[in-house]
């Protein structure tokens, strides 16, 4: 149903073709949470996955001796921004899942703090998703998402839930906290799955 | 309160007018509109000759069962759609609208906590505003209070309509200037403190109901003080502005 609006004509006229539909290029990096920043130190963080086959946890450092990457991916927000080319470093998921059995297909991610997010679990696989814990060469901020935060790129990135500390799969696909409140169960921005 | 159907919705500018020196409110007529939470807010789309689109999002200064929408929209510096609302937009002009959107960041006059606290960054004030107005109409007895930042007299959003609740005893509100104070000012300019909110807002022991809103780093001290007071993190709410 679009029109054209009186009197526009737009600035940022040489569009990036790495940006999907509705985003705009932003140089800084905007911080967008539902409440304060929890506080977690390394030596007390934990993180754990709960299938229905049981429970494995890792502590800081033993997440990092499975297997650290370093990755560039372009990361889009759901109100509209999108940063390319940022440079990461975590573990991918698929180290974590070496270890696990699930028959699941979903996963809830849980946070520091009490945010959970849901996503497919074959989309956290084969390179697309990492528990990260450094952005643009710098230890990741508290204020986004650290000290470690899944990174979901190829999703609107309140998928990629900060201060995560677990995932529990899931046979189906529950809404988490954001989703419950108005945004989409999937979240893919070159379909601009944004909202319900 | 079960969600309001989302979708896009042409709306119809009907009344523009000067908010504060760098930003201006925004009537819409939006047929079709579902009525919006306080709180929330929505998705502006607009489009050029040639197909080219910017979206943006915008907290909603009005809410209730309503197809009139408000807006107040400021201008930021080598932005491009803000720009364009504040300066090019003129009544009559159809805007392309899409919501409403979230609710969490909303205040439910069903729901309310007997106490509750809004506390404002410069234009994060709009849509604590839209919970202060929805509050000034309705009959519920929470208590509510504002801590408001902002650089000068002449940028404080919504002011008349704020003094109004207040002379009606409907909010409390502080105002913390941080650039020039009004004369006879109490105190000179300066930053919302640790000490100025245990001074000013509701104490952790009341449990109000929290919402903060404003830049990312206003709201990340104020968060972050209101937990150091007491505060459940769970009863803050909080927003943050930041990107073009």
């Amino acid at each position: 149903m679009s029109f054209i609006t009186r009197g526009f004509t737009g600035r940022g006229r040489e569009r990036d073709p790495a940006l999907p539909p509705g985003q705009s290029l932003v140089e800084d990096w905007p911080v967008l949470s539902a409440g304060p920043t929890p506080e977690i130190d390394t030596a007390d963080w934990e993180f754990t996955v709960v299938t229905e086959n049981g429970r494995h946890s890792w502590t800081w450092d033993e997440m990092q001796a499975l297997g650290v990457e370093d990755v560039t991916v372009d990361i889009h927000c759901v109100t509209h921004w999108s940063k390319l080319g940022m440079a990461w470093r975590g573990v991918p998921l698929d180290k974590i899942f070496e270890e696990v059995e699930t028959s699941h297909d979903y996963v809830m991610a849980h946070s520091y703090g009490g945010y959970t997010t849901n996503v497919p679990l074959d989309e956290l696989l084969d390179g697309q998703a990492w528990i990260a814990f450094e952005a643009d060469g710098e230890p990741l901020g508290a204020e986004h998402g650290g000290p470690a935060r899944l990174l979901v790129p190829h999703l609107y990135f309140w998928k990629s839930a900060k201060w995560v500390r677990g995932l529990v799969t899931m046979p189906d696909d529950d809404p988490g906290f954001w989703e419950q409140n108005g945004y989409h169960l999937h979240g893919d921005p070159w379909k601009e799955e944004r909202y319900w | 309160m079960s969600p309001r159907p989302t979708g896009w919705h042409a709306g119809t500018v009907v009344d523009i007018r000067q908010e504060t020196r760098t930003a201006k409110r925004i009537t819409l007529d939006v047929p079709g509109w579902p009525g919006n939470d306080a709180g929330s807010h929505l998705d502006l789309r607009l489009t050029a000759p040639d197909g080219y689109q910017a979206s943006r999002s915008y907290s909603i200064a009005s809410s209730g069962e309503s197809t009139r929408v408000v807006l107040a929209v400021d201008e930021v510096p080598d932005g491009e759609v803000s720009p364009f609302l504040v300066h090019d937009v003129r009544p009559g002009d159809a805007l392309e609208v899409h919501g409403p959107l979230g609710n969490y960041f909303i205040w439910d006059p069903a729901a309310s906590a007997s106490h509750v606290q809004l506390i404002a960054g410069g234009s994060g004030v709009v849509p604590l505003f839209a919970m202060a107005d929805a509050h000034g109409r309705g009959g519920d007895p929470a208590g509510f209070r504002l801590l408001y930042s902002v650089r000068t007299p002449d940028d404080r959003f919504f002011a008349a309509e704020l003094g109004e609740l207040a002379d009606r005893d409907r909010i409390d509100v502080t105002y913390r200037y941080t650039r020039s104070t009004p004369d006879g000012w109490p105190s000179p300019p300066g930053r919302v403190t640790r000490e100025l909110l245990a001074e000013t807002t509701w104490p952790a022991d009341v449990a109000p109901a929290v919402y903060v809103c404003g830049p990312t780093p206003f709201v990340e001290s104020v968060s972050d003080w209101l937990v150091e007071l007491g505060h459940e993190p769970r009863a803050v709410r909080t927003e943050r502005f930041g990107g073009g």
